[in-house]
């Protein structure tokens, strides 16, 4: 048996066929693997949800459910929309820059129209929810606190904007989801405009 | 790079010697005979397969719904919903009758060439248990799709249990868990399907192939080829399985998986016999299907079944008779009195036996999937009874004669002289 | 051996030609469809959400799937979908099993799968000899299906016909006289088409996958093709040792 001796058409043969066969290996894998991805229910269920907004009052919260997730939406005042400008110095990102958001809710107040917010109700630090702590809880949040949210999981606080306090625990601000307004009163999440 | 992989290699080996030990026991220097033909691909085909229906079954199991209001939805789900979802499906059940068409092959192989006969007698065992398990492995996975074939499959099958005497009808009460065929059934028997039946399965298999090595594979010629062997300590006969065997068997698979891959990517359904029409209407409780029958791989034994008349007020007969049509498999080695293994060495008598066999399966086979009335019926002088029952009795004979009357014919055949050394 | 394998391997393809009558023994037409014609399963799609789907329901077949038919999303939403479902939405039948039964006496099987259960043949047969028989319930019976429960959905589409049945001498074929009572409004060409196009469209939304599978299948089968010849050429460079 010539096992011992070097055999190129032997050696060549091995490495063709094992590469040939590699690749064919992947092919079965492919499928398998494959069929971890959202199946069709999955993509209809995760679909862009409408809410309508019409008959929310200023300085309202209302939260739907887009992908088994609290989308928050809320109607900011003037006195609220101040109060996010305050707090400007006290956060770690102010200007939006790591992109937690569409490109066109990179603005100073991290919205498409200043008065609403939609925010993704979910804490960038271990995924609980928040709750809203009003400009009222001013004994329990501090002295100079305007309104945002904290999450009670890991004591991390965000102003009016979704935007994190320095300091808290929280990596990034609270995710603004894709949306896109269908009418003055409707807002569609989960999808982005369509280029017309 | 390559030097460091053998590094690496040093280091596992050094201290995890067995299995290095392992591989050369089973592949590496397990020495086979050379002269293996065409049939003797069945038996790595078949592992294949196993492989096979265990990943692609993993992969059904994450979205099917073992629930009686739900199961049929699901397994449209898949293949609709689930992304390649699809062909997870139709791999699995292409396997299942590919699992069959290779294993009838395999047993048809050790009848050719006497591979039951001592001293293999064991593994011969191991394989018809193999053979049973896998039986109940297919009957426990047809109810799962829960279409109307599977449903009232189960509900006949279980109810062959019921005519047991004595015991019988709480034993089918007790399988089903219920008073007909239902949720608990269905339950149970995907527990059993996915998790009892495969681990039963896999050691089966595994003693198999330790029992297999022990005494060595047979060959076309039916030789030892222990008996010869070279100065080396080595059967003159006998190349290593490894790399001699892996690569034929290597090409061996591709080409069974062009055959597989033919089926299920252009008739999957095979023309109704590895996926019945029937199955694609929900299970109905109410309504029995106008024509049922098994998947094909079952249908030699159902036409048993079929044909025994009840007798005493009883179907016990025909149940009995349907079973002993598998068990009788396990005597084979102690039927068989000739002195010859091989088919090649053996006389006429045999070899015509074989060949009635043969014609004897597939005609059961045939029949067990149509109606008793596919073939008309015969006039007045037989009582207008159904041609196909009175052919699939006669067949039914000819079935049991072949094992009955072998320790005859075995024994008085006129076998050839067996050479000492294999022919290629 | 050899002609053993090959009568093994031919055995399922000789059975698999066998059914070409209905249960009632009516001879089946053979369906000429054509799972790659995107205009036919378009036409057929149309006629079942308009003529089907008010009693039969496809449960498990989504609205927006039909982008396979090469339809838009928003031309499914338009054209396609009647009820106020989303086009994410299977296509879900609002009566009920339970009214079904009532109005019926037997519920609307769901229709997801009845391309699979049913043959083409079939079908295109079934929706094609439906009778005027003034001794139904609903007033109407079936060649292909005698005393079925479902009433000529499309018959205004077909016309009113009679049938006559005349059993056949000496055991053999029954003889099937039609008649035309009222005429359709499409002819019988026109009409032979429409239930072409949903027979086709019913075959498609029974296995969605389909032409998937089968252009994927030349991929698979080339490709293993390839490994055999390197796989095949590696067995014999080994075995040239083997004397």
């Amino acid at each position: 048996m010539s096992e011992k001796k070097i055999d190129n058409t032997r050696r060549n043969l091995i490495v063709a066929t094992t590469a040939v066969a590699g690749l064919a290996g992947t092919g079965v894998a492919i499928p398998f693997a494959w069929s971890w991805w959202p199946s069709e229910r999955a993509k209809a269920a995760g679909g862009p949800v409408e809410a309508d907004i019409s008959t929310l009052a200023p300085g309202e919260l209302q939260v739907v459910e887009w992908r088994g997730k609290p989308v928050w939406i809320m109607r900011r005042t003037k006195e609220m929309l101040e109060g996010v400008r305050k707090s400007d110095d006290k956060v770690t990102d102010p200007k939006s820059e790591v992109a937690a958001q569409p490109d066109y809710a990179k603005n100073e107040n991290r919205s498409i129209k200043p008065e609403f917010l939609v925010l993704v109700g979910i804490c960038s630090h271990l995924g609980c929810s928040p709750q809203q702590k009003t400009s009222d809880a001013k004994a329990e949040m501090g002295a100079d606190w305007a309104g945002g949210f904290l999450c009670a999981c890991h004591g991390s606080k965000f102003d009016l904007a979704g935007r994190v306090y320095k300091g808290a625990p929280a990596p990034i601000n609270l995710e603004v989801p894709p949306h896109t307004y269908l009418s003055d009163t409707r807002l569609l999440i989960g999808e982005d405009k369509k280029e017309a | 790079m390559a030097s460091r992989l053998m590094a690496l290699w040093d280091w596992f080996d050094a201290r995890m010697p067995s299995v290095a030990e392992e591989f050369r026991k089973h592949m590496a220097e397990y020495y086979a005979p050379k002269n293996f033909n065409f049939w003797y691909f069945f038996g790595a085909l078949s592992i294949l397969l196993l492989a096979i229906q265990i990943v692609s079954g993993i992969f059904l199991t994450m979205n099917y719904k073992p629930d009686a209001n739900l199961a049929f939805g699901s397994v449209e789900y898949i293949m609709r919903d689930v992304p390649g979802g699809w062909l997870i499906r139709y791999i699995h059940s292409t396997g299942g009758s590919a699992f069959f068409a290779v294993i009838y092959l395999h047993m048809f192989r050790g009848l050719l060439y006497g591979s039951y006969k001592q001293p293999r007698e064991l593994i011969w065992i191991f394989g018809v248990l193999i053979y049973l398990t896998l039986m109940a492995e297919a009957f426990l996975g047809y109810l799962l799709p829960w279409g109307q074939m599977s449903y009232w499959g189960a509900q006949v099958i279980v109810n062959l249990f019921a005519v047991i005497p004595f015991i019988g009808p709480d034993l089918a009460l007790w399988i089903r868990g219920d008073y007909v065929v239902g949720d608990a059934t269905l339950n149970r028997f995907f527990a059993l399907h996915v998790i009892a039946v495969p681990l039963v399965l896999l050691g089966l298999v595994a003693a198999h192939i330790l029992a297999l090595h022990d005494v060595g594979s047979n060959n076309p010629d039916g030789i030892e080829i222990k008996k010869m062997k070279g100065p080396d300590g080595h059967p003159l006969d006998g190349i290593p399985f490894h790399p001699y065997y892996t690569v034929k068997d290597i090409a061996g698979a591709v080409l069974f998986m062009m055959v597989f891959c033919a089926i299920m990517f252009f008739v999957p359904e095979m023309g109704g016999y590895f996926l019945e029409y029937n199955n694609f209407i929900p299970a109905d409780p109410l309504k029995t299907p106008a024509h049922i029958a098994p998947l094909w791989y079952f249908t030699p034994f159902y036409s048993i079944l079929r044909a025994v008349p009840p007798m005493f007020n009883s179907q016990f007969p025909g149940v009995a008779l349907f079973g002993l049509s598998t068990m009788i498999l396990f005597l084979l080695p102690w039927l068989d009195r000739s002195p010859v293994k091989s088919i090649r060495y053996r006389g006429v008598l045999f070899k015509s036996a074989v060949a009635t066999f043969v014609i004897t399966f597939l005609v059961l086979g045939y029949l067990g999937t149509e109606p008793v009335t596919v073939w008309g019926q015969f006039g007045a002088w037989l009582g207008y009874a159904d041609v196909a029952t009175v052919a699939a009795r006669v067949f039914t004979l000819l079935y049991f004669a072949f094992f009955i009357l072998m320790p005859w014919y075995t024994a008085i055949d006129k076998t050839k002289p067996v050479p000492e050394r294999v022919t290629m | 051996m050899k002609k053993f394998l090959a009568a093994l391997a031919f055995l399922p393809l000789a059975a698999a030609v066998s059914t070409h009558a209905s249960e009632a023994g009516y001879r089946l037409d053979h369906a000429p469809i054509d799972s790659t014609d995107l205009l036919s399963l378009q036409a057929g799609a149309r006629t079942f959400v308009n003529y089907c789907l008010n009693c039969h329901g496809a449960q498990y077949m989504r609205y927006n799937r039909l982008t396979d038919l090469g339809l838009t999303e928003s031309q499914i939403r338009d054209n396609l979908i009647l009820t106020d479902a989303k086009v994410g939405d299977t296509m879900k039948v609002a009566l009920t099993l339970k009214d079904g039964k009532a109005m019926f006496g037997a519920a609307p099987p769901d229709l997801s799968v009845i391309g699979r259960s049913r043959s083409a043949d079939w079908l295109y047969t079934y929706l094609r000899t439906f009778y005027r028989d003034p001794k139904s319930p609903t007033g109407w019976n079936n060649a292909a299906f005698p005393l079925v429960a479902m009433p000529h959905a499309l018959w205004s589409l077909q016309g009113e016909r009679g049938l006559v049945v005349v059993a056949g001498k000496n055991h053999g074929p029954a003889e099937y006289r039609w008649s035309q009572i009222s005429a359709g409004t499409q002819s019988t060409v026109q009409y032979d088409t429409t239930v072409r196009d949903l027979v086709n469209f019913l075959v498609y939304v029974g296995e969605p996958a389909a032409n998937d599978r089968k252009r994927i299948g030349i991929v698979v089968l080339f490709a293993l093709l390839i490994l055999f010849v390197f796989a095949y050429l590696l067995k014999k460079e080994y075995w040239k040792d083997v004397k």
